[in-house]
Parts: structure tokens; sequence; C-alpha cells
């Protein structure tokens, strides 16, 4: 047999490995430019206390979670469970942002489904959500105690993301000197 | 009869409504100046859509497509530059919400890949048609063979 016979099947088999590696890519996960970069400083009113304001300074030297959640949002609805078990068996302050909706409405869910967050601040412009890049509702930011976004995740989180990414993740960042 | 009308009522109705679709948001809101207007029109155009990844801002009707046309209007009517309005995105989504990808280090294989492999197949077809044009020489025959090509000949019914 020719040598050259065999370039058609080394062709194919460089074509398989690209296609195979194109299969295991994830396009919806857009890397976010913020990992390793401070969270953005923003100053929102409260949800729950009419006429105060919230910052991301209130949480400044613990590891806590930013979490981007709305009434609309049927994959918030999907992660609530798991995301408070896994709040309320860390003690993990979580800051909520509730972005984009109407605070009645959030009020109503929150009552409907438990509250586990620590501090619930409105993005009802939606502007906050801007700085801090978010493009789907739910995402979740791990920030550790000097205040850097160190991960974040998008779409709704699972019993698997808590054990595979976040809890690995808090546990390892409590150890950091703040 | 009515089942042309029908046919045709329905084409109007899928144009007209294509129209309103694509029609410009540039059309719709008013600009202090042309330049401002332009850069509107350039920026929207280059932007993807983080929600549809496969559409322009320009073209997406997600609401968050929404918000950063309003942005990018709000940053060029203040005067800023395209160049502000790109560093303002890619700072909060990264090099991925740009179509036009910034020449770097981590882009080179992108922008540089096609004219590599442009040159490569120009290489290969040179070679090709180098080999295929060489004039193969006739074949020599010794005297004894000519002597039966001859004979061969020759040979007459």
């Amino acid at each position: 047999m020719k040598k050259s016979a065999l370039i058609p099947l080394g062709i194919f088999a460089v074509l398989v490995v690209f296609l195979a590696i194109g299969l295991g890519l994830k396009p919806r996960e857009v890397p976010s430019p913020f990992i390793g970069k401070p969270v953005p400083e923003f100053t929102l009113p409260k949800l729950m206390a009419e006429g105060e304001n919230i910052s991301p300074q209130a949480l400044k030297g613990q590891v806590w979670m930013l979490n981007v959640f709305a009434s609309w949002c049927v994959s918030c609805r999907a992660e609530h469970d798991v995301l408070t078990r896994f709040i309320n068996s860390e003690k993990v302050p979580v800051l909520g942002l509730n972005y984009k909706d109407e605070p009645k409405d959030a009020k109503a869910w929150l009552a409907a489904l438990g509250n586990p967050y620590e501090h619930i601040a409105v993005d009802y412009e939606g502007q906050v959500g801007i700085d801090l890049g978010v493009y789907g509702v739910p995402e979740t930011f791990v920030i550790d105690k000097k205040g850097i976004i160190r991960h974040k995740s998008t779409g709704p989180v699972f019993d698997e993301t808590v054990q595979n990414d976040l809890l690995p993740l808090i546990l390892k960042l409590r150890e950091e000197q703040g | 009869m009515i089942k042309r009308l029908i046919i045709t009522l329905m084409a109007s109705l899928f144009f007209i409504g294509s129209a309103a679709i694509y029609s410009d948001e540039a059309e719709r809101v008013t600009f202090k100046n042309e330049q401002s207007k332009s850069d509107y029109t350039v920026l929207v155009n280059e932007l993807r859509c983080l929600v549809c990844q496969n559409q322009t801002i320009a073209d997406s009707d997600a609401d968050l497509a929404k918000d950063l046309r309003a942005k990018v209007f709000t940053m060029v009517e203040a005067g800023q530059s395209r160049s502000d309005v790109i560093d303002y995105m890619t700072t909060r989504y990264g090099d991925f919400v740009l179509y036009r990808p910034a020449f770097k280090m981590k882009t080179l294989l992108l922008w540089l890949g096609p004219i590599v492999f442009l040159f490569l197949a120009i290489f290969f077809v040179i070679r090709w048609v180098r080999k295929q044009s060489v004039i193969t020489p006739p074949p020599t025959l010794n005297e004894a063979q000519r002597a039966s090509v001859r004979d061969l000949l020759n040979k007459t019914d």
C-alpha cells in the first residue's frame, strides 16, 4: 500500500480529535473577566429595609457570596432549595442581588420560598448587573476576605456545584489570611 | 383565486414583519449629531449579545441586549469614544463580547490561521502542478527490443 493512501485517514483522525474537543466545550459559559479582580463597588437600596442602603463593604473581611436572583427567573426557583441548604449548613454570608425585579414580587417570592440572604440589594435598573458582567440569572460569585472575586458560576447551583466547586473553595478561602 | 390572494397576503405580512424586526434602533432615537449616530450604529453591530450568542446586540431582542444598547447610547451621547465603549464592555464581559476580537497573543491563531492555511494550500498546489508538468522521457529500448519492434511492424499479412 502506498504511504499517500494514509493521508485521508490522518486528516480524518485530526478532525475527529478536534470535533471531540469541541463536543466537550461549553460555549454558554463565558469566562468571567472578573476572576482575580476586586468586586465592583456599588450602593443600592435594601429590599427588606426601606430607606437603607447596602454595599459590598458591609461584608468585607469575610468569605462571602453574591447571588444574582429575580422572582421572574425560573432557574432561581430551581436553585433556591440547594442554595438555602448550603448557606445554612456552612453559615456563608450571602448578598442577594435582586436583578431587574419588582420589589413586591421579590418579597412575595422570598416569603413563599424562604430567605437565606444576609442582605438583599435592589438592582431595579440592572446597572449593577452590567457592572458585574451578569448575562444570565442566576449567577453566583464567591468573594474572598480581601474582596477579590475568586469564582463565578453561571446558571443554577446544583448539589454537584456545591460539592465540587463552592464548598471546597469556601473552605480553602477561609484558611487564607484576610 | 382565493388561494392566491391568501398567499399574497401572507407573503406581504411576512415582509412587514421582518421589516419591523430589522428596523434599526438608531432610527427610533434621536442623536445629538451624526458622529454619535454612526458610533452607535457601528458599536451595536460589533458587540455580541451574551444571552443569544450568535446575534449582535443590534439584532437581539433580549432584555440584556436592550440594556446594553441603552448603555452604548448614553455613552456615545456623553461624547465618549468608540474605544471607551469597547473598553467598558470588555472589562465586564471579556473579549467574548467583541465580534471583532482584538489582535493579541491569545487571538494570533484566529487572525493569522486563515493566511497560514492559504499559503500552505498555494505551496501544495504549486508542488502538485510542477510534478504534473515534468515531461516523462520516452522509454529507451535496447537493440534487441528495437529489432523485435521492427519485426512486428514489418509483419504484414
